[in-house]
């Protein structure tokens, strides 16, 4: 097959690698990395409607040409930015800040006990050995694309959370992601907790000044080792001018608990391959998404829970409400090898149409190769109740009041499953607002 | 001041369909009356119409209280007017705790002039009053917290609707079957409620009902018999017993041309289930 390359690819081109590389001050090994991914990007086609990953999520609006990999300068700036960010500073929770591919600001406070929270390129150059074992070690979520090659070619800035054997940490613990009009953000984030640790790991991405496009192309690597338990919410709240294209994986090991909330807010289009990984018998995860479109976003998310040990469970429940002429869609896929026996599994998706333009696909779907399973999946699409509004109204609450109780009230089953207070709180406000 | 709920000539279609054919009723406050008539004669269409369900057209007659029309009211109007309805299948709502969605109710009728967004009925002050009402009926405190109606026993549903009664403190409230469903000690629990609610605020209750059962616990003075579409009797407590030892046939027979309207709506339309499906 004649390699075709994406004549959309001119601002990251073989020159502009070269460019980039120079500029970095890094170990030969992660070199070697991105040349590897900047090969698997020039070789990758770009993505078509006939492709199925692809087919209900329309690009051909997205130009690459129009940005330029980062610069990743460090851009000093005390000013805070996002929601929830905002919400956590009230805590003093410890943090590390990005804007624009640079980091903004380290880890502030330092972790104690021996955690680490760290920018990934410096992390990179003080612990590379924990980083080599860990960065991009996993199976790309959702299979390779031009995106996750990208990616992994160009990141500049990221997060490294890792938590040693045995480590608890009560407090939650902050990455915030900052990206202004115009700009590329590649950042990768790291999470590791080993044997036994315990943490809560929130991440938000939010938008700075600028209405220019800006783009994201992102990884999420997790690591929860056997009996860790990690408390996981990560909220996209870009501006309606932002590509996002993320790849984020999870692997659990035995006995490991994961509870991961997304919130998905922002972003003009969002294709998001989000795994968890059950690889170790007794395993649990809980995936929580709460999604709000408005406008003519397009939100896209194939998730997959991948059960390969006994006695894993995984409980899956996607929450959106579309506004104007937005689309959601979502395809799940709940995956059983032979090994997979006494699997629990569950995957459901449930939209709340507000608009006559509005749209929500739901592909549920199911491959099971074990014979003692238990799998279920469900998918509601719809309006609001109009029985539910003439209840409220016949107790005195006007029907626009009252749809708002009712989406809010929506949204409660899948926010009460939230650890972190502030994020539950914060992602409580932030849909009541949009409504 | 005595107001007055006057319900004249009222006709009713659903989808194009005459159910209520002309219904005069008059209701002061303080007042208790009930409404008794067999399955299918329209019962739940008057409470609907009353307060203003999209779905029940109001084809002629009129409803006011006391000199204001309530027929082109939105339902949300109406009950700030003073009408309440307790749902014969009260509608679950997902994610609203009652507590919260009372918080809404009683803020907009105290407040009929408030605007969506502004403030409600402070925490403290509603919650005491809450906690007050929900020791009087017997629920525990939990139950102000729990999703409304969600989960709920038919019990549960039933006395949370009079919580929101007692809460609201209409000038009128229409109890559609609310006996239905329950046990003998649960009707009487909610019976109980209402005379509470009825005693303290002046309450004029409008009992809706195919058994004599409720209506040992809440005593009506004024009984109406609903058949065919249109009230065809009028009476005192006897009318209950009348009921009670010798069915409807005796209607029927007095009534042949109501008799014969009836059988049309059994045979041309179930009684619609609008409100809330019986999960």
């Amino acid at each position: 097959m004649e390699l075709v390359q994406s004549p959309a690819a001119a601002g990251f081109t073989e020159a502009a690698f070269a460019r980039f590389l120079k500029g970095r001050d890094e170990p030969a090994w992660l070199t070697q990395s991105r040349r590897e991914a900047f090969a698997r990007f020039q070789a990758l086609p770009w993505p078509s409607a006939q492709d199925e990953e692809w087919r209900r999520t329309d690009i051909r609006g997205f130009r690459l040409d129009a940005f330029s990999p980062p610069a990743a300068e460090r851009t000093g700036s005390e000013a805070r930015f996002g929601i929830l960010s905002q919400a956590l500073d009230a805590q003093g929770v410890a943090r590390v800040e990005h804007r624009d591919g640079g980091l903004a600001r380290g880890s502030d406070p330092v972790l104690p006990k021996g955690a680490i929270l760290l920018d990934l390129a410096q992390a990179a150059r003080e612990h590379p050995d924990l980083v080599k074992r860990h960065l991009f070690t996993q199976t790309i979520a959702g299979g390779d694309d031009v995106f996750a090659a990208l990616h992994a070619a160009f990141w500049t800035s990221g997060t490294l959370f890792y938590v040693p054997r045995g480590v608890e940490l009560e407090a939650p613990v902050l990455s915030a992601i900052g990206l202004s009009g115009g700009a590329v953000d590649l950042s990768h984030t790291l999470v590791v907790l080993e044997e036994g640790a315990r943490a809560v790991f929130v991440r938000e991405m939010a938008s700075l000044a600028g209405a220019d496009a800006a783009l994201h192309a992102g990884g999420l690597e997790i690591t929860v080792a056997a009996g860790a338990r990690l408390e996981m919410v990560d909220v996209q709240n870009w501006n309606q001018a932002t590509w996002h294209f993320s790849h984020e994986r999870a692997v659990l090991g035995r006995d490991a608990t994961l509870n991961w909330t997304v919130g998905g807010l922002g972003g003009r289009l969002a294709r998001v391959n989000q795994e968890v990984v059950l690889d170790g018998s007794g395993s649990s995860a809980r995936v929580n998404g709460v999604l709000f479109t408005t406008g003519r976003q397009h939100l896209a998310y194939s998730t997959r829970q991948d059960h390969r040990a006994p006695h894993t469970t995984s409980d899956l429940l996607y929450k959106g409400a579309l506004k104007d002429r937005s689309r959601i869609v979502w395809k799940g896929m709940i995956r059983v090898e032979k090994a997979g026996q006494r699997t629990d599994a569950y995957q459901r998706n449930d939209n709340l149409i507000l608009s006559d333009r509005a749209r929500a696909d739901s592909i549920p779907g199911l491959e099971i190769e074990a014979n003692d399973v238990r799998c279920t999946h469900g998918a509601t699409a719809g309006r609001v109740d109009e029985d539910m509004i003439f209840y409220a109204q016949a107790r005195a609450i006007p029907r626009s009041e009252a749809v708002r109780l009712i989406v809010q009230g929506f949204f409660a089953n899948v926010l009460d499953r939230i650890g972190v207070e502030a994020a539950r709180e914060t992602l409580r406000d932030a849909v009541a607002s949009q409504i | 001041m005595s107001r007055v709920l006057k319900i004249e000539g009222l006709h009713v279609s659903v989808e194009g369909k005459p159910i209520l054919r002309g219904v005069d009723l008059t209701l002061r406050q303080g007042e208790v009356h009930a409404l008794m008539g067999p399955n299918g004669s329209g019962k739940s269409t008057l409470s609907y119409a009353l307060m203003g369900h999209p779905r029940y057209e109001i084809t002629a007659g009129t409803v006011t209280l006391d000199s204001q029309d309530l027929t082109e009211l939105e339902p949300e109007e109406r009950a700030k007017a003073g009408l309440f309805l307790a749902f014969q299948y009260p509608t679950v709502i997902p994610g609203v705790s009652l507590g919260n969605f009372l918080r809404h109710a009683v803020s907009n009728v105290r407040r009929p002039d408030r605007k969506e967004g502004e403030d409600l009925l402070p925490m403290r002050d509603f919650r005491k009053e809450l906690r007050a009402q929900m020791d009087e009926l017997g629920v525990d405190q939990e139950f102000a917290r729990r999703y409304l109606n969600d989960g709920f026993s038919g019990g549960e549903k039933k006395r949370a609707e009079i919580l929101q009664l007692a809460m609201l403190r209409p000038a009128f409230a229409i109890l559609d079957e609310t006996d239905s469903g329950l046990d003998i000690d649960a009707v009487r629990i909610v019976s109980e409620g209402v005379n509470r609610v009825a005693a303290r605020h002046q309450t004029g209750v409008l009992v809706i009902t195919h058994y004599e059962r409720i209506l040992t616990y809440i005593k009506p003075e004024f009984v109406h018999v609903l058949f065919g579409g249109r009230i065809v009797e009028h009476g005192g407590p006897e009318l209950v017993k009348l009921l009670e030892s010798q069915g409807y046939d005796w209607v029927r027979e007095k009534h042949p041309e109501a008799a014969q309207d009836e059988d049309e709506m059994e045979a041309a339309v179930r009684p619609p289930q609008v409100a809330g499906k019986a999960s």
